[in-house]
């Protein structure tokens, strides 16, 4: 409460108070607090322009940004068991659902698509977050599943990028055994040779983090992003002590050897392209290399200098 | 340039010849014909003293300051590097350094100790001495290189594991006994090179390779000499003594059967002139390569075991 408010006749108060920002155009970023135009916002992929600070990225944005030319295809996921435990809290759990996919325009938290990365052939299940938080229940495992037989399928390395706050608890149980579920649906990427990287995003908490998310052949993630198991505020009643700064972040877990490297958001699809090139033994023309007799008769000699 | 004790007449020379360099109102004439008789003279010296350098002064080349390190191998023979970091269990430990990249054309995994090159650096580095964290790295990317059927490049340079009180509490000796062992399990080619210090555990822990290069210079030993004066002499002076009784330099090991393959430094050192240091050792690590992808990957293993288990069958004579 300020003067104004009290005691500025209400037309004076409407002259004086700053103008309303309309939500849909302007974001704040909620680090550095500058307001942001949505179009200015679309061109970094949500990377604020003032402090780089990385918001979440929306996921259709998340796709066109990484597959080569921003040219992907959708696969459609089957259907699920819908709210298995007829689960309800001060809502019912299928009404949240019909909710969220309303807002969201989407069935579930995950979306599959595939595509070229680098000239990879490459599949990608991306959570929504905006979809209950991206929490895993039946429907996400399913995507996981699907993804992971796509990859299988066509021979294409496979990458999950969580962004999740962990199990979705109305699915109770059905959902922790997700964890397992996606378990065995990644190693049997990585059982065919197949790469399987995890592009971690700001949340990987949870369930999510305790499962798929720590099992990729290589882990990068996005700068600043919370990744760990317990949240914070539940390890801070725990241990009645403030944590330190920078707890659960990106890189924090680097420099405790969770991850292999934080990479900007805007040096992403390059850093996957040469992964992928050098995983699958593609040669700097696109061809393949592989092992142990199609070594190349004259190894090139323009590297490093 | 740094120089060593044993460099100083050739050093005295060079300081001459800069003297002279900076000389431009007398002769000019004269000047150039006395900077290349001096420059004959440099080029003579250094023939002289690094033809038959000693174990001791060999030691000190081996860890000279300007002495090309890993980053510098790195920058030069392999593009698109990837670092990748961690042992997914408790830190990143940049004593290691580990990654992909493409070596004149083939991907590679390349894992070495880097010592650092200034005193922050060095600091950073923990002056190539690795911790267990940094052992469970480099098996973990020597599994994962295996998985993906690529070919591993190890490039040693350490004084040694790191003593302290926090590394064995995780398993110094049990990190570094993993990555022995991985080295001798995977199925793909693994060419290990000595490329200055081959500091004890520290370094067989990462070359154990079908191929072990070592570059003219290099020492590769159980201990270093100063540690292995103070325990059998008892004194750190003799370490010139324990050099020359240890048998670490790349001729007598290559005469062992230890090391496969001696790699020439240029005039002097690899210090003066890293460029041509680094190119050389890229050409004979390309022709090892060349002729290990075309082994099937159960006979590298089969091979790689062999040999170590027939270590030290031959003698000195
Ligand atoms: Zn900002």
């Amino acid at each position: 409460m300020n003067w104004l408010t009290n005691f500025v006749r209400p037309k004076i108060q409407r002259l004086v108070r700053p103008r309303e920002v309309p939500e849909n155009l302007w974001d704040k970023c909620p680090q550095c607090g500058h307001m942001i135009f949505h179009r200015d916002l679309a061109k970094t992929l949500s990377v604020c322009p003032h402090c780089d600070h990385h918001m979440r990225l929306e996921v259709k944005a998340r796709l066109a940004s990484l597959f080569d030319g921003g040219q992907y295809q959708r696969i459609e996921l089957p259907k699920s068991v819908v709210d298995p435990l007829k689960f309800r809290d001060s809502k019912r759990y299928v009404d949240r659902l019909r909710d969220s996919q309303a807002k969201t325009s989407e069935q579930d938290a995950i979306v599959v698509a595939h595509g070229k990365i680098g000239g990879t052939n490459t599949v990608i299940a991306a959570f929504n977050f905006a979809f209950m938080g991206g929490s895993m229940g039946m429907a996400v495992g399913d995507g996981i599943v699907a993804a992971a037989e796509l990859a299988i399928l066509q021979d294409a390395a496979l990458i999950l990028i969580p962004a999740s706050g962990g199990a979705r608890m109305q699915e109770g149980i059905l959902s922790l055994m997700q964890m397992a579920r996606t378990t065995v649906a990644v190693d049997k990427v990585k059982e065919k040779g197949l790469p399987y990287i995890v592009l971690l995003t700001d949340p990987t908490t949870g369930g999510v983090s305790a499962s798929f998310a720590m099992l990729g052949d290589i882990h990068i993630s996005e700068p600043g992003a919370v990744i760990g198991f317990a949240g914070a505020r539940v390890i801070e009643t725990t241990i009645r002590e403030k944590l330190p700064d920078g707890f659960q972040r990106a890189e924090y877990l680097l420099e405790h050897g969770m991850v292999d490297m934080v990479v900007h958001r805007h040096k992403l699809p390059e850093t996957l392209a040469t992964l992928l090139g050098l995983l699958r033994h593609r040669g700097p023309a696109g061809q393949v290399l592989s092992l142990p007799v199609d070594i190349p008769d004259s190894f090139e000699t323009d590297t490093g200098d | 340039m740094n120089f060593l004790d044993f460099e100083k007449p050739i050093a005295e020379l060079e300081g001459k010849i800069e003297e002279l360099r900076h000389l431009s109102d007398s002769d000019e004439i004269n000047i150039a014909e006395e900077i290349n008789r001096l420059q004959l003279k440099v080029d003579k010296l250094l023939r002289a003293t690094y033809s038959k350098l000693s174990p001791w002064q060999k030691s000190q080349v081996a860890r000279h300051p300007d002495r090309p390190h890993l980053s510098d191998y790195i920058a030069r023979l392999v593009s698109d590097f990837t670092p990748l970091a961690g042992d997914r269990s408790f830190a990143d430990d940049k004593a290691i350094i580990g990654g992909l990249g493409r070596f004149r054309g083939q991907s590679v995994m390349v894992i070495g100790h880097e010592k650092g090159h200034d005193t922050e650096s060095r600091v950073l580095h923990n002056f190539g001495m690795a911790k267990p964290e940094g052992y469970r790295k480099a098996r973990r990317l020597m599994e994962m290189a295996d998985h993906f059927r690529i070919p591993v490049l190890t490039l040693v340079d350490t004084a040694g594991a790191y003593p302290g009180v926090d590394a064995e509490a995780r398993g110094q000796a049990e990190a570094i006994a993993r990555s022995i062992e991985t080295c001798l399990d995977i199925r793909v080619p693994l060419i290990s090179v000595i490329i200055g210090e081959g500091g004890s555990g520290g370094a067989i822990a990462l070359a154990a390779g079908n191929v072990v290069l070592m570059l003219e210079h290099a020492i590769y030993s159980v201990i270093s000499p100063e540690g292995c004066a103070s325990i059998l002499w008892r004194s750190g002076d003799a370490a010139k003594d324990a050099a020359e009784a240890l048998r670490l330099t790349a001729q007598d090991l290559h005469a062992l059967e230890v090391i496969d393959e001696i790699v020439p430094e240029p005039l002097g050192g690899a210090h003066r002139n890293p460029e041509v240091t680094i190119s050389t050792l890229g050409d004979h690590i390309e022709r090892s390569l060349k002729t290990l992808c075309l082994i099937e990957g159960g006979v590298l293993r089969a091979r790689r075991r062999e040999k170590f288990l027939a270590m030290g069958k031959v003698g000195l004579s």
